[in-house]
């Protein structure tokens, strides 16, 4: 607790400094802020993949530094504040938010903390980062919270789309035990409707031994039980368990889900449509892999940049219907991307991958839609359930 | 097919030094060679290793020198063009994408991808004469035919600017729609076009004031707006046409300069990137980055006549004349 207060003090003293230097420069200052509130990290089985410290802050500085490079051409700047406050603190979040004059929000919170530090505030334009929640694009949708950030659905259905490709119609799912991993169960038992899919059967998650050791031994057993079928699904948002899935099954099956086939925002091993270079710039900023929520940190500034350009500097509600209605941002994913206008979901291709490839950019061929290909992933306009956008 | 290998060696062993028709040469980026395609027999006569991920290509003004934009190598090398042997590297800043080089035949102006700048190249001395800071991912470059004004685009900053090439520093910077890879002036100079990838459009400048004149977008029926992504142009010898590579939309687009209406598209390879017209403006060559092939269109009737296999990702194309 002590050691948050300290850093978001920090922060509120460097802004000040910055300001100050820009505002004597003469340029156009655009303010944006970066809100954490810490979350509880889950203990996992396995040690090798650790949450960086700096995840999605990271994403948050590429993009200040790629839009002020335009902004040196054009006489504005963006200046970032990063505030982080202890797990819980809304109190403290609602404190650092009434202390800033930034009019564009970047939230790293669960979904009930955007929810409710987000509310009914039509004067500042929030960005999700970090939560995937289908239910935050929703019935709980705010009208001023945009999501950079894709959600279950989309993931679940581009999982989907590769399963139904494949001809992988026997489907059976182990689902964790986290409440992350309810949700994106849903989100695929959903997404399995949705394209005509069944998931025959279904396990939970039960041993809590050191898998280390016993995968070898457990896995075959607990996926005897399934007979036969074509592919698994696993729902382990936090790849506990799914990491030793692979190879350990009764049967030679693939894995999507968990550390099978990834459905991602964005994942190191994109490197097509120009990707190499956002990843190169990412790791000479951060000294690590850009990882989806970096992404979506990236995506949310690079969108207001663009919006702000295309604007001529308007307010934040034109910056608002801008986003909308016109954004064409370029996001190293194959297509331009844009807002839904029923939820304020960004639009975009989700990655298919594994440890070393590519496999697939959702939406894959043949996945038609009326209007926009890439509606054909997560809450479409006639299903959507969000009101606050005037749906 | 199992014939036409052997002819294949043989050619290449008859044939070492520079062959006697018109040429295209082709630049391919994940096979790290630069291959050349007889214009007359429409085959690859020859290929020659180069540095790695070879993008942009150019030939000095008389064509006795190829200028190759190794990117991976972070050097542009300079080949021998009647050997194919390699000559030497000049300086050329991180990660060169694309480049043109001066009328003057002496400057190189060398977009850096990684490093948001131009980099000015003096092919005599091989030395770097200045680097100019532009946005970010820089790609496409140009130098004005009166040599006074180089373009460099850059990618994320949505911009092309405009430098002055006296004093080596910009003096203007003009919007366009997202991620601008290409430009390409008019003969007299007097228009600039810069194409948007992934807006899908192509902006056409008045050079004298930096003035928007029109904005060209696609269309192509079955084909989803997101995937029509305009990279390389390449305006007809007599500027009457503009011809737009697609990207992975998989056509080229013929524009009226005049009039800036779509005339017609042209059906090529998978992710056309680049062009070249054959010296007798007959043919259109174009490099079909997924496909891994050549197509080319005959400007007769704007039919694409043949696709010629050559290496993996090809990207740049450039015609060589014969004497």
């Amino acid at each position: 607790m002590r050691h948050s207060i300290a850093v978001w003090l920090g922060a509120l003293l460097i802004s000040a400094a910055t300001g100050a230097s820009a505002a004597a420069a003469g340029l156009r200052e655009v303010q944006a802020l970066y809100l954490q509130i810490a979350q509880p990290e889950r203990p996992v089985l396995s040690n090798l993949d650790p949450i960086p410290d700096d995840l999605g802050q990271a994403g948050a500085h590429l993009a200040i530094a790629d839009n002020n490079t335009t902004g040196g051409f054009m006489g504005y700047r963006f200046v970032l504040d990063v505030v982080r406050v202890a797990e819980g603190d809304l109190q403290a979040a609602r404190a650092a938010l009434a202390d800033s004059t930034a009019q564009y929000v970047l939230l790293d919170m669960n979904a009930a903390q955007m929810s409710e530090l987000v509310g009914d505030d039509a004067a500042r334009l929030y960005f999700n980062v970090r939560s995937y929640d289908d239910a935050l694009r929703g019935a709980d949708c705010r009208a001023s919270l945009m999501h950079t950030l894709p959600s279950y659905a989309m993931r679940a259905d581009a999982l989907m789309q590769f399963a139904l490709k494949k001809r992988w119609t026997d489907i059976v799912m182990v689902e964790g035990n986290a409440p992350e991993d309810a949700l994106f169960a849903a989100a695929l038992r959903r997404s399995a409707t949705k394209f005509g899919l069944k998931i025959a059967a279904e396990k939970t998650w039960i041993f809590d031994g050191d898998l280390r050791r016993q995968a070898g031994a457990e896995v075959p057993l607990f996926t005897q039980d399934f007979g036969d079928y074509d592919v698994m699904l696993v729902a382990d948002e936090h790849n506990d368990f799914a990491r030793y899935l692979s190879y350990n099954t009764w049967l030679a099956r693939p894995v999507l889900g968990g550390d099978g086939l990834r459905a991602t925002g964005w994942d190191r091993v994109n490197e097509q449509w120009g990707a190499a270079q956002l990843q190169s710039r990412f790791t000479d900023l951060a000294a690590r892999d850009m990882l989806d929520v970096d992404y979506a940190a990236w995506a949310a500034l690079r969108a207001v940049d663009e919006a702000l350009i295309r604007t001529k500097f308007a307010e934040r509600d034109a910056i608002r219907s801008y986003l909308l209605s016109d954004l064409e941002l370029a996001g190293f994913k194959g297509r331009p991307l844009s807002f839904r206008a029923w939820n304020g979901q960004l639009r975009q291709p989700i990655g298919l991958t594994h440890a070393s490839a590519l496999v697939a950019m959702a939406p894959l061929e043949g996945f038609l839609h009326s209007v926009n290909e890439l509606d054909s992933l997560g809450a479409d306009a006639p299903e959507s359930q969000c009101k606050a956008f005037g749906g | 097919m199992r014939l036409k290998k052997p002819a294949l060696l043989l050619c290449v062993a008859l044939m070492p030094t520079a062959g006697l028709g018109d040429e295209i040469w082709v630049s391919n980026e994940k096979s790290d060679t630069v291959s050349v395609i007889d214009v007359d027999t429409l085959e690859v006569v020859r290929e020659y290793p180069v540095g790695e991920r070879p993008r942009g290509i150019t030939f000095s003004r008389d064509y006795s020198h190829l200028y190759i934009c190794a990117s991976d190598s972070d050097s542009v090398q300079v080949m021998d063009v009647a050997t194919g042997e390699i000559l030497h590297d000049l300086p050329s800043g991180a990660d060169p994408e694309q480049f043109a080089l001066h009328p003057n035949d002496r400057l190189l102006y060398i977009a850096n991808e990684d490093d948001a700048v131009t980099t000015v190249v003096d092919t005599e001395t091989h030395r770097v004469i200045t680097q100019i800071n532009v946005g970010v991912e820089p790609e496409g470059m140009a130098v004005s035919p009166d040599g006074k004004v180089a373009i460099t685009t850059s990618e994320t900053t949505n911009m092309a600017h405009w430098i002055d090439t006296e004093t080596n520093t910009i003096f203007a910077n003009t919007l366009v729609d997202a991620r601008p890879r290409h430009a390409e002036f008019t003969d007299d100079g007097s228009k600039l076009w810069v194409s948007s990838e992934i807006g899908g459009t192509v902006t056409v400048f008045n050079t004298a004031d930096q003035s928007e004149i029109t904005k060209i977008a696609f269309e192509i029926t079955g084909v989803h707006p997101d995937k029509v992504q305009p990279v390389g142009v390449e305006l007809n010898h007599d500027n009457s046409l503009a011809y737009v590579a697609l990207g992975p939309a998989n056509h080229v687009a013929v524009v009226d300069t005049a009039t800036y209406k779509v005339l017609e598209y042209v059906l090529v390879g998978r992710r056309v990137w680049h062009m070249a017209f054959s010296p007798d403006d007959s043919k259109l060559f174009t490099t079909n980055g997924v496909s891994g092939d050549v197509s080319v269109i005959d400007l007769s009737n704007h039919k694409a006549i043949k696709s010629i296999k050559v290496g993996r990702f090809p990207w740049g194309a450039v015609a060589r004349p014969t004497e």
